[in-house]
């Protein structure tokens, strides 16, 4: 009776299917191919508007590559203990899957902390700077980033053109949404994929304490914990590919 | 588990508005999709109806240019959302699961969510008449959707229940995928799928795929209204045509999704009356397919006339030709179909039969502005027009009713009138032709669509009289067609199971079928699989009537929940706090209702489909 077997929440061996996979882990595929296309337009709408900003900040002049690396890495981390969380529940180590269930939700919300913290310096973003620096760069003809020689242009010369000696610049120079196609696109893009991210926490959470419940999460029962480990990749690999995409073409010259 | 739902017991209602309100029968929610959609299919025939008389003379004053903005744009969106596509949906949810030999759907609470869903964004979209409705193209180009531009809250509530509409088509779509692949009787494989499953699946993931992009494009257009974003702010080097690609990479694959379940239909309807089995199956399977992968492909023919250079407007050029062949494949399977076989000419065949003939009218000027070069003359006439009416009117709305017709006798238990089908069939055609037809003649001659008047003596007058006339006839049509169903339905002469010798499982059970469809789940052993056990192919024979009833006790069926119905509330109260966001206190509607939609999903998601303690009381 196809019926009885498709209501219980349970994940057996072999589904009474017509083809003997799940019809909730066969929707979750479903979502995520769905979800790509969502992604994927996202990612395209950035990428049309790549290098079309009329005014700064620019990618260059906000990222800090080391610390989104870290954010990136806890992120990837989240998903090796999602798989150790899966495997300690198949395996019937309730404690163990318990202790990397928390693990992974810790460290999406370490990630989603890093992003607050990424939005917030972004958007209140100072530049610095001597005068005399920018200027030995400018002759020596290094790369200046577009946000110090615009400031450089307007602060560091006099009314005859020639360098103001002992200047320096200090000026807020912060990225909203509302600053240029830059922000607009990146704070939907990444803000997307960190609501993501944020649903994902509450998922795992709510699969935790209900994991207290006798009988709902069991080595048996274990569908509800595949279904959130394969939205958690999901969003993860997204996350690589704004990572690559967003931060590192977008500082490293020659993409 | 049931100590972990809710304290609220589980509905339990027979029958009256509870039940209606409740139930996740697959059957049940088709009615329903079917008559909410029916109702808007007439609210926009209002609309057009409107915006016809007011173009019958030159320079008439019965409607303002700006309402006659807001007609044509609530007429397209109304048509194509809330008619077109859920009359699609309708007869998904009644149709799969009995053509598969299934008792539901794989989600028969999400399956009811997205009905409610659907009415809710319905719902939000036609009310907002009140106030002034968007008027800025069912394609909403940017920027007439600036704030700037239309600073009024038409356009809100046009983003914001599309956006609900959105959730509807997804959550149904999943739905019919995971059903159509997981929920097939013994021996039903792929190929063995009647041709109207096959074309839902590809509908389906057509649409899973498609409204993602419409759906950022819409975050996108929000966000440049509410929070000053750039997106289409040429001011701040946002691009105008970033909007117009966005659309119609969802904008072609959904033509598609319109008009593929309407080929399904007909691909059922001619094998039946014809009494031979569908010319090609596997062509025609293929040709679906190759449809819904080209669909991807010819998005910028729509923006021929935007200059996208040469290069661009070559390569759409081609591969919008290209799809003419596939398409071409189809009605070629369908002639074959017919050819040489023992036609009985009825409503539904008439329909399905005036199908093919219309939509290869559509189909050929379709081809004429395939043509990059040509479109430039035809781009912005009422050539379109004329040509979108071929196809989805002559095409989508007949094979619609086609199938109405077809399955009636199913869904009610009851016969409606052939004569009065045939008058309506009658009706429509001559309707349609002398409407629609004349838009080719003022297209050519240069009426711009989108006009809310024209001067005397550009030689569009007789036309543009003809054609309101028309409108006229269509609606002599639907009233012959409302009087037959209502009439039928109520003392209509009862409908045996299979009325039309037809040749897919849902006519080897009762009219109408029983709450639990098949008493027995069917071993399918071909295609057309009940027409060959008719005809002692199988060597079973299965009875009609479908079994005793004491098997009935031993079938689990999925209960009766309030929660989709709650989760829906929530999400069309939050969809009323997005757009009036700054009522009272800012946002707190919206997260009111966001916050209704939560409980219902945790509640619906702790809440199991079968309670074990209701099972044993049998």
């Amino acid at each position: 009776m196809a019926q009885e077997h498709t209501s219980t929440a349970g994940h057996e061996e072999h589904e009474d299917t017509t083809t003997g996979l799940n019809h909730r882990k066969m929707l979750m595929w479903a979502f995520l191919g769905s979800d790509c296309m969502f992604f994927g337009s996202l990612i395209a709408t950035y990428l049309v508007y790549q290098g079309k900003s009329l005014t700064g900040p620019l990618p260059i002049d906000v990222f800090d590559i080391p610390v989104t690396s870290v954010s990136t890495f806890v992120l990837l981390m989240s998903s090796m203990s999602m798989v150790l969380a899966y495997s300690a529940l198949t395996r019937g180590n309730m404690k163990g899957f318990r202790i990397w269930m928390v693990s992974t939700a810790i460290m999406g919300a370490t990630f989603i902390g890093f992003q607050v913290y990424e939005f917030s310096s972004f958007s209140t973003h100072h530049i610095h700077f001597e005068c005399s620096e920018v200027a030995e760069k400018i002759e020596h003809g290094d790369y200046v980033k577009a946000g110090h020689d615009h400031f450089f242009q307007k602060e560091c010369l006099d009314s005859n053109g020639l360098l103001k000696a002992d200047h320096h610049v200090d000026e807020e120079y912060g990225l909203k949404p509302q600053t240029n196609l830059f922000g607009t696109t990146f704070f939907t893009l990444t803000g997307f994929h960190g609501a993501h991210v944020t649903l994902g926490v509450v998922w795992l959470l709510s699969i935790f304490f209900l994991s207290f419940k006798k009988g709902v999460i069991t080595r048996e029962k274990n569908l509800d914990v595949d279904l959130a480990a394969l939205y958690w990749h999901f969003v993860d690999v997204v996350w690589i590919v704004i990572f690559t995409v967003v931060y590192l073409f977008g500082v490293f010259e020659g993409f | 588990m049931s100590t972990l739902s809710l304290a609220i017991p589980r509905p339990v209602h027979p029958s009256g508005l509870w039940n209606w309100l409740t139930t996740i029968d697959h059957k049940k929610i088709g009615v329903l999709y079917g008559v909410t959609a029916f109702i808007m299919f007439l609210s926009g025939g209002v609309e057009a109806t409107l915006m016809r008389i007011q173009l019958t003379k030159p320079e008439l004053d019965i409607v303002s240019a700006a309402v006659y903005n807001q007609l044509f744009t609530m007429h397209g969106t109304t048509m194509i959302f809330l008619a077109i596509m859920p009359l699609g949906a309708a007869f998904f949810n009644f149709v799969i699961p009995l053509q598969i030999g299934a008792r539901d759907v794989a989600f028969p609470r999400l399956n009811a969510f997205s009905y409610w869903t659907f009415l809710a964004g319905a719902i939000m979209l036609k009310l907002s008449w009140i106030g002034g409705a968007t008027d800025a193209g069912w394609f909403g180009y940017a920027p007439l959707t600036s704030v700037d531009q239309n600073p009024g809250k038409g356009i809100d509530f046009w983003i914001i229940s599309l956006q609900v509409l959105g959730v509807a088509s997804l959550a149904a779509s999943f739905n019919f995928i995971v059903t159509i692949i997981n929920m097939r009787a013994p021996g039903m494989t792929m190929m063995r799928l009647p041709l109207f499953t096959w074309m839902t699946f590809i509908t389906a993931i057509l649409l899973i795929l498609a409204f993602p992009v419409i759906t950022v494009a819409l975050i996108e257009l929000t966000f440049d209204r509410y929070f000053d974003f750039n997106f289409f702010n040429v001011a701040r080097g946002g691009s105008v045509v970033l909007w117009q690609h966005l659309f119609w990479v969802f904008g072609h694959p959904e033509v598609y999704i319109l008009i593929l379940p309407a080929m399904g239909i007909v691909s059922e309807v001619l094998p039946v009356f014809s009494k031979k089995p569908l010319f090609g199956y596997t062509t025609v399977v293929l040709a679906g397919a190759i449809i819904a992968v080209m669909g991807w492909m010819v998005w910028s023919h729509h923006m021929f006339t935007v200059g996208l250079g040469p290069v661009a407007n070559a390569v759409f050029t081609i591969t919008t030709m290209l799809i003419a062949v596939p398409t071409g494949i189809k009605v070629f399977n369908w002639i074959g179909t017919i050819w040489g076989g023992s036609i009985r000419i009825n409503t539904p065949m008439a329909f399905s039969l005036g199908f093919i003939a219309m939509f290869l009218i559509g189909g050929i000027s379709g081809v004429m502005h395939a043509v990059s070069a040509s479109d430039a003359q035809q781009q912005d006439t009422y050539f379109i027009p004329a040509h979108i009416h071929y196809v989805l009117f002559g095409g989508a709305i007949m094979a619609l009713t086609s199938g109405i017709y077809y399955w009636f006798p199913k869904f009610s238990g009851k016969m409606f009138d052939e004569k009065m089908g045939m008058l309506h069939f009658w009706l429509m055609m001559i309707g349609q032709n002398v409407t629609f037809f004349p838009m080719h003649f003022v297209g050519l001659d240069g009426m711009p669509r989108r006009i809310y008047t024209y001067a005397e003596g550009m030689g569009w007058d007789l036309w543009n009289l003809v054609a309101t006339l028309g409108v006229f006839i269509l609606i002599a049509g639907f009233l012959v067609f409302i009087l037959n169903m209502v009439k039928s339905w109520k003392s209509g002469p009862d409908a045996p199971g299979d009325p039309w010798d037809g040749r897919t499982l849902e006519w080897s059970i009762p009219s109408p079928p029983p709450e639990y469809n098949f008493s027995e789940i069917p071993v399918v052993k071909s295609l057309d699989d009940w027409w060959n056990t008719k005809q002692g192919g199988n060597g079973k024979a299965v009875p009609v009537s479908g079994g005793s009833g004491d098997e009935e006790h031993d079938i689990h069926l999925p209960q009766p929940s309030y929660w989709p119905l709650v989760t829906a509330i929530g999400l069309f109260i939050a969809a009323y706090g997005v757009v009036f966001n700054q009522l009272v206190v800012p946002w707190a509607i919206a997260i009111i209702g966001t916050f209704i939609g939560f409980v219902g999903v945790y509640a619906w998601s702790l809440e199991p489909v079968n309670d074990p303690d209701e099972d044993s009381a049998h």
